[in-house]
């Protein structure tokens, strides 16, 4: 077991699945991503999107079907779960439920071998650290739910591994708790440097919390970059519409050049950023809160026709003349049946060639 | 919000009227097990000639008596402990879904589908001393005396096993299955070996099954009776006490002292139940799985 590396490579990781009728599925699908000492990486993707298997193969808990992993010059992908020493947290926590607190956080450590003072002197600073002194004693069914969650992450942290897994460790907690406890693990990150790869649904967790974010949709890597990049510059279609780029609107292009595209069709004339090759038709990928109630640049009319009001700012229907139903936040708050000027600045607008249809 | 202005759940402050529910099984445990129980019981107490304990005296004076509590025993204890021993590692191993899973476990529950009377004929066949097993050992030379498996202690003890076998290891089988297997890959991830797996986080959390599961395999074994007398000797070395109260009550017409031998059988159940039920406190109980959700 490794105490520590510079670097884990994935290459071309890929883990298949029996299907129905005698067929496999490709989970995941031919990743490939270094990961450095002390990063924080976010793989992110829809539910079955593969995200989980990469990371049980991580963890040793699944086969790859092919493929390899490595820490630095060591190929680990053949090492089952005991010999990598990866701390793992797992979706619904796996405390022991036989074992005290105390017993589950040392757990590691005593398989380690480790003497009864070390255990005890270590459990008791990974209890201070999650803040969970006075509970040493109870049992895991004694706890609230984010007191297990901090359980599951002292246990997984003790041991001191070169590498942190957390599969969904918030999805179990209610939206309090969740961003408390997100602000805790960025702490105890910070605090530790441990290198940790963080399996989420939620894009905001990804962005609040990782250095990169993996963007992954059926067993595929869309795009790994900084999270302030995946915000604003998504690779394609599928992963702007799960970074919240709810409106998706096909249209005819007229003319392109400069890295700007002129499209037009259903009523509309938009004018857009170019984001990759385009063909004769394309998808304009856009924003609610880009939207400006106003006049200014492409300009589109509509009449409201729902109002969601989140105190702030509301969430409207805009349908256009030609039926085109469109989402958008905006801190005035129009009533329902309104007739409204929206705008966006073109530079918002991005513009990724059309999927096919269905 | 719907269920609570039903007419049933509106009257549940005063009486709920889904108790009466319990009244047919009641009833059927007042006729057919409290009744028949306190009438042996009183029955214990009147024997034919001598005081209110005179059965009992005489039970525990007479020799081809009282020491048929120790043949049960010995008879029964192995019994529930090898079937106990091997259905632990047999289940363990069949807790995944595999393809052979389903057979395996197919294979090792049908005799609790033959009676016990079917499984002493294909024993005597099997096991006698002119059986198959004897005949094909000295055709291949293997072993050339005589076997005594039939008509003796060990006769009855291998029909106790496989009789009892399929019972205990679905019993434990279900216990494993329903321990969250996450636990087991939790414990890898942090060092465990599948030994340790077994030791750290299957066996607490099974002990108390495996309390339960012996406990009933126990009790079935201990009130052995069929297989006895078919298997074994019932004048000598397999003379279990069910014997003694069989014998007492429909070969002496005693039936006040067959219920009390049926009392002590009764009692000594108990005590060896108590005991294990009671160990079982020591241990963890609670649920058997990782957490919320």
């Amino acid at each position: 077991m490794k105490q520590d590396f510079s670097q884990l490579r994935l290459d071309q990781v890929t883990r298949r699945f029996a299907a129905a009728g005698g067929q496999t599925v490709a989970a995941l699908d031919n990743m490939t991503l270094t990961v450095e000492r002390g990063e924080f990486i976010a793989l992110l993707g829809p539910s079955g999107c593969g995200k989980s298997t990469a990371l049980n193969c991580i963890a040793g808990l699944l086969a790859l079907s092919s493929g390899s992993i490595w820490l630095d010059d060591e190929r680990i992908d053949m090492l089952p779960p005991e010999k990598r020493g990866f701390g793992m947290v797992f979706q619904n926590y796996a405390l022991f439920p036989h074992m005290s607190v105390k017993r589950n956080i040392g757990f590691g450590l005593l398989m380690r071998g480790e003497s009864g003072a070390d255990i005890e002197r270590k459990v008791d600073a990974v209890v201070r650290l999650v803040q969970l002194r006075g509970h040493e004693d109870k049992l895991p069914g004694q706890l609230s739910g984010g007191q297990q969650q901090r359980v599951a992450i002292a246990r997984a942290i003790v041991i001191e591994p070169p590498l942190v897994l957390m599969d969904e460790p918030l999805s179990n907690l209610d939206a309090k708790l969740r961003l408390e406890m997100r602000a805790e693990i960025r702490r105890i990150h910070r605090d530790l440097g441990r290198t940790t790869i963080y399996v989420t649904h939620d894009q905001d967790e990804a962005l609040s919390l990782a250095d990169r974010i993996v963007v992954i949709k059926d067993g595929l890597v869309h795009q790994i970059a900084a999270p302030a990049e995946i915000y604003a510059q998504p690779a394609n279609l599928d992963v702007a519409r799960f970074m919240g780029y709810r409106n998706v609107l096909t249209l005819d292009v007229s003319a392109q050049g400069n890295g700007r595209a002129q499209l037009s069709g259903r009523g509309l004339s938009l004018q857009g950023t170019i984001k990759q090759p385009l063909g004769a038709k394309a998808a304009a990928a856009i924003r609610p809160e880009e939207f400006v109630v106003g006049d200014g640049p492409n300009g589109i009319d509509g009449k409201v026709e729902n109002v969601e009001y989140s105190g702030r700012d509301s969430l409207l229907e805009v349908v256009t003349a030609a039926g085109l139903r469109l989402h958008v936040r905006s801190a005035v708050h129009p009533a329902v049946g309104a007739q409204v000027r929206l705008s966006v600045p073109p530079e918002r607008v991005l513009v990724y060639p059309a999927e096919a249809s269905p | 919000m719907a269920r609570a202005t039903s007419p049933i759940h509106t009257r549940a402050a005063g009486f709920d009227r889904t108790l009466l529910l319990v009244l047919p099984a009641a009833m059927f445990m007042l006729l057919v097990f409290v009744y028949p129980f306190l009438h042996g019981l009183m029955l214990s107490f009147t024997p034919v000639e001598g005081g209110t304990l005179a059965n009992y005296v005489k039970f525990f004076a007479t020799d081809n008596l009282w020491t048929t509590i120790g043949t049960t025993l010995k008879l029964a204890m192995p019994a529930t402990l090898i079937n106990v021993g091997l259905a632990i590692p047999i289940a363990y191993q069949m807790r995944s879904k595999s393809p052979y899973q389903k057979w395996v476990t197919t294979i090792l529950v049908v005799p609790i589908t033959l009676g016990t009377v079917l499984i002493a004929e294909g024993m005597l066949t099997y096991f006698g001393p002119r059986g198959w097993l004897s005949q094909s050992l000295q055709f291949l030379h293997l072993y050339d005396g005589p076997i005594h498996l039939t008509h003796n202690y060990w006769g009855v003890l291998i029909s106790l096993i496989i009789s009892g076998f399929p019972f205990v290891f679905l019993l434990i089988l279900s216990y494993i299955t329903g321990i969250d297997p996450v636990l087991a890959r939790a414990a890898a991830t942090l060092g465990a070996d599948p030994w340790q797996q077994f030791k750290q986080i299957y066996w607490p959390l099974l002990i108390p099954g495996i309390a339960m599961a012996f406990c009933l395999a126990f009790v079935q074994s201990f009130s052995v009776f069929p297989s006895a007398i078919l298997l074994g000797a019932p004048q000598g070395p397999t003379r279990v006490i069910s014997i003694a109260a069989y014998e007492a009550a429909f070969e002496q017409y005693d039936y006040s002292l067959a219920s009390a031998i049926a009392m002590i059988m009764g009692f000594v159940q108990l005590i060896i139940v108590a005991f294990v039920l009671g160990m079982r406190k020591v241990f963890y109980r609670g649920p058997v799985s990782g957490g919320k959700g």
